[in-house]
């Protein structure tokens, strides 16, 4: 939308965040708008900065581990899955078949937790309150089951180099299949028919917010962003790790660009995840849940990266070693970050409400920005 | 029976008082279990039995709470528009006729005088959200004041379609034209064969007494994703309580306007309950499917409410007054 161009007095400054409703969490957004319209918004990053990759270079490398969570805590067990991964390929070690098994059930459980909340979330943003329940009363039942074997509910600390700290059991298996058939059961009802389908949802977000896919291009953008603007691109197809290639399954692609096609997208993917997880419990070997790995990990000097798919798109991992029993450096390549550097471009001269719709369809969170 | 008018004017406001307080109390409580049940969890079920005398506890923390007046606000418009607000439902409550018997004040202009009235409402929320001093307050004062004028007009459009058929302004009149049976409502009309077009001029009423009373989906006013609070971002305390009873009562005043327009007002389909029985059946049904839909569908975006407005509720409220009109003529 061309607007035309004011003189300063006649816009204001609004902030919205770091305590904003629809920011979740510390996201601040400073908006220059010109009555209900967007001349420019501005994301301000680093209110929740912790300083994720300096701690990593002060412990050694299983002292990290549990940081990893608290990045992405929504999809805690992928930032778990991407260290091990820089960690396992930088030593050289060969994690069980089991152990590696076990790593993509639980990540693909997590995933449909973290697209669940995000659903929950977002139409929170759109003002529609119900959804949310419904949407936590399945994700309740993953982090049951993801509780019984890991021990925790948001923040796991599951995975360790070589394997996972705790094998799953047959009740976790027959209950993961009962929550695959309940959740199947519940998507076309529940999500679909009640939400999917609404009138009022679909005009808040078809052709609202749309992004090309050279924009995506340019800004490293990834995930069900860059997936939502036709980019055919997932790290667990076109750069395979673990067990994926051995698995079926489809990447949904939609070329619309708009909040409506990474909504898509993202509804697809808990089915996509719902098939990896049917399979995998199909294919489970027996065997130990660990390799043998030294107490201490003492890689030879050197750099390893690695990428995994996280529920936001492609996290990488690059390590520095200098031989020693830390990590020299650690250095994050967080997907949210760079699908909300595009924001800025994309919201100028949409209306506010537009512009919240438009940043809950990018599944933002803020401690992966900011680590 | 009460024959000396200060007697009848004390009872009557005394009730008055009390149906609009029990009302707004109780109302946030079904609203709470309506909602609760839609999403399939128990809601406020500790204080008393079932959580009945929740309304109760939360009005003690509302009061106990301190009335914030922030640095930078108009402190007598902020104190003065949470107060205002509570006027014209109250006022509009004096003139709506429950039952054959049961109305406070029998006005010839009574219909007009409630949407006088209810005008009214809108200052109070502009006011409050100048007064605030506060951004997200300002635009939802804005939108409020945009949105209660788009919807206005074809809430009296549909009200002159009413009165074409009634022959009358008067909200007893009109509900005394409509007794007999179920096909003497305005909605089922087949006098006249006005059964026809009055389904989309109820279907239009609804829409706007929900855009109105600021009620979702169309509660733009009060955006908590984009406007924290809108109008109320300010209000602590009973500044707050107020505006929030003040919503409740303009929801009742709204259905019980819908219910005398359209649906014959305390008139029995079956003769087996007194008048006042089916009037408040009416009523609180209409306000049930306004708490369905909030809790069903998510929030329009402002231009669309407006669009909404002028483009389509206006146009065939219009085009249903001409033919209502026509059918009056020559049928």
């Amino acid at each position: 939308m061309n607007l035309p161009r004011q003189r300063y007095e006649e816009t204001f400054v609004l902030n919205l965040g770091p305590q904003h409703p629809a920011t979740h969490g510390v996201l601040r957004i400073k908006v220059t708008m010109d009555g209900e319209y967007v001349v420019k918004a501005e994301p301000v990053l680093g209110y929740i900065h912790r300083m994720h990759e300096k701690i990593a270079e002060q412990g050694n490398f299983a002292q990290f581990m549990p940081y990893t969570a608290r990045m992405d805590y929504l999809h805690a067990l992928a930032l778990n899955h991407g260290y091990c991964l820089v960690g396992d390929r930088d030593a050289g070690i060969q994690v069980t078949e089991r152990a590696e098994y076990i790593r993509v059930i639980t990540v693909e459980l997590n995933r449909i937790a973290s697209h669940l909340l995000w659903w929950a979330a977002f139409l929170l943003d759109l003002g529609g309150f119900t959804p949310l329940l419904y949407a936590f009363d399945d994700r309740e039942q993953i982090l049951d089951l993801l509780e019984r074997t890991t021990g925790s509910r948001l923040t796991y600390c599951y995975f360790r180099f070589g394997g996972v700290y705790n094998d799953i059991d047959d009740e976790f298996i027959s209950d993961t299949r009962t929550f695959i058939d309940r959740l199947r059961k519940r998507l076309p009802v529940m999500y679909h028919s009640l939400v999917t389908g609404n009138i009022i949802l679909i005009k808040r977000i078809k052709g609202i917010g749309i992004i090309s896919a050279e924009q995506c291009r340019r800004y490293g953008a990834s995930g069900p962003v860059a997936r939502g603007s036709g980019i055919d691109f997932d790290v667990r197809k076109h750069e395979p790790y673990s067990i994926y290639p051995e698995l079926d399954f489809d990447i949904p692609v939609y070329d619309e660009g708009d909040s409506m096609a990474r909504y898509m997208v993202r509804m697809d993917e808990i089915e996509q995840s719902l098939r990896i997880i049917e399979q995998a419990l199909d294919k489970l070997p027996d065997g130990p849940i660990m390799a043998k790995v030294p107490k201490n990990l003492r890689p030879e000097a050197g750099t390893c990266y690695a990428a995994v798919e996280t529920a936001r798109g492609s996290l990488g991992h690059r390590l520095l070693c200098n031989g020693d029993r830390n990590p020299y450096r650690l250095k994050l390549r967080s997907p949210t970050f760079s699908n909300l550097s595009l924001f800025a471009e994309v919201a100028e001269g949409m209306m506010i409400a537009d512009v919240l719709a438009f940043l809950g369809s990018l599944d933002l969170v803020i401690p992966e920005i900011d680590r | 029976m009460m024959a000396n008018p200060i007697v009848h004017a004390l009872v009557y406001l005394i009730g008055l008082m009390t149906f609009a307080g029990l009302n707004a109390a109780y109302l946030v409580w079904c609203e709470r279990k309506g909602a609760a049940r839609i999403q399939r969890r128990t809601g406020p079920c500790e204080v008393g039995w079932a959580g009945l005398l929740q309304p109760l506890a939360d009005g003690l923390k509302l009061m106990t709470k301190q009335l914030l007046v922030p640095d930078g606000v108009d402190a007598a418009l902020f104190r003065l528009a949470p107060v205002l607000a509570m006027l014209p439902g109250m006022v509009a409550l004096a003139v709506i006729p429950f039952g054959a018997h049961l109305q406070a004040l029998d006005m010839e202009l009574s219909a007009l005088f409630i949407f006088a009235f209810a005008s009214l409402a809108m200052l109070c929320v502009l006011l409050g959200g100048w007064a605030s001093g506060n951004k997200f307050a300002i635009i939802s004062s804005a939108r409020a004041v945009s949105q209660n004028l788009a919807y206005e007009i074809p809430m009296l459009l549909t009200l002159i379609t009413i009165a074409l058929i009634s022959g009358s302004l008067n909200l007893r009149e009109i509900a005394l034209d409509q007794q007999g049976g179920l096909f003497q409502w305005n909605l089922f009309r087949l006098e006249g064969w006005h059964i026809l077009t009055m389904w989309i001029a109820f279907i239009i009423f609804f829409i706007c007494s929900i855009a109105e009373t600021n009620r979702a989906p169309f509660d733009l006013a009060e955006a908590e994703s984009e406007l924290v609070a809108g109008y109320m971002t300010e209000y602590s305390s009973m500044g707050y309580g107020l505006f929030m009873m003040a919503e409740y009562i303009n929801i009742v005043v709204g259905a019980c306007l819908t219910t005398i327009l359209f649906l014959g007002g305390w008139g029995c389909p079956f003769d087996v309950a007194p008048g006042w029985w089916w009037f408040g059946l009416k009523m609180y049904a209409l306000i049930f499917t306004i708490i369905w839909v909030r809790w069903t569908y998510p929030r329009t975006q402002i231009y669309r409410l407006l669009n909404l407005s002028w483009k389509v509720m206006i146009p065939f409220s219009l085009i249903n007054l001409l033919i209502t009109a026509g059918l009056v003529k020559f049928l």
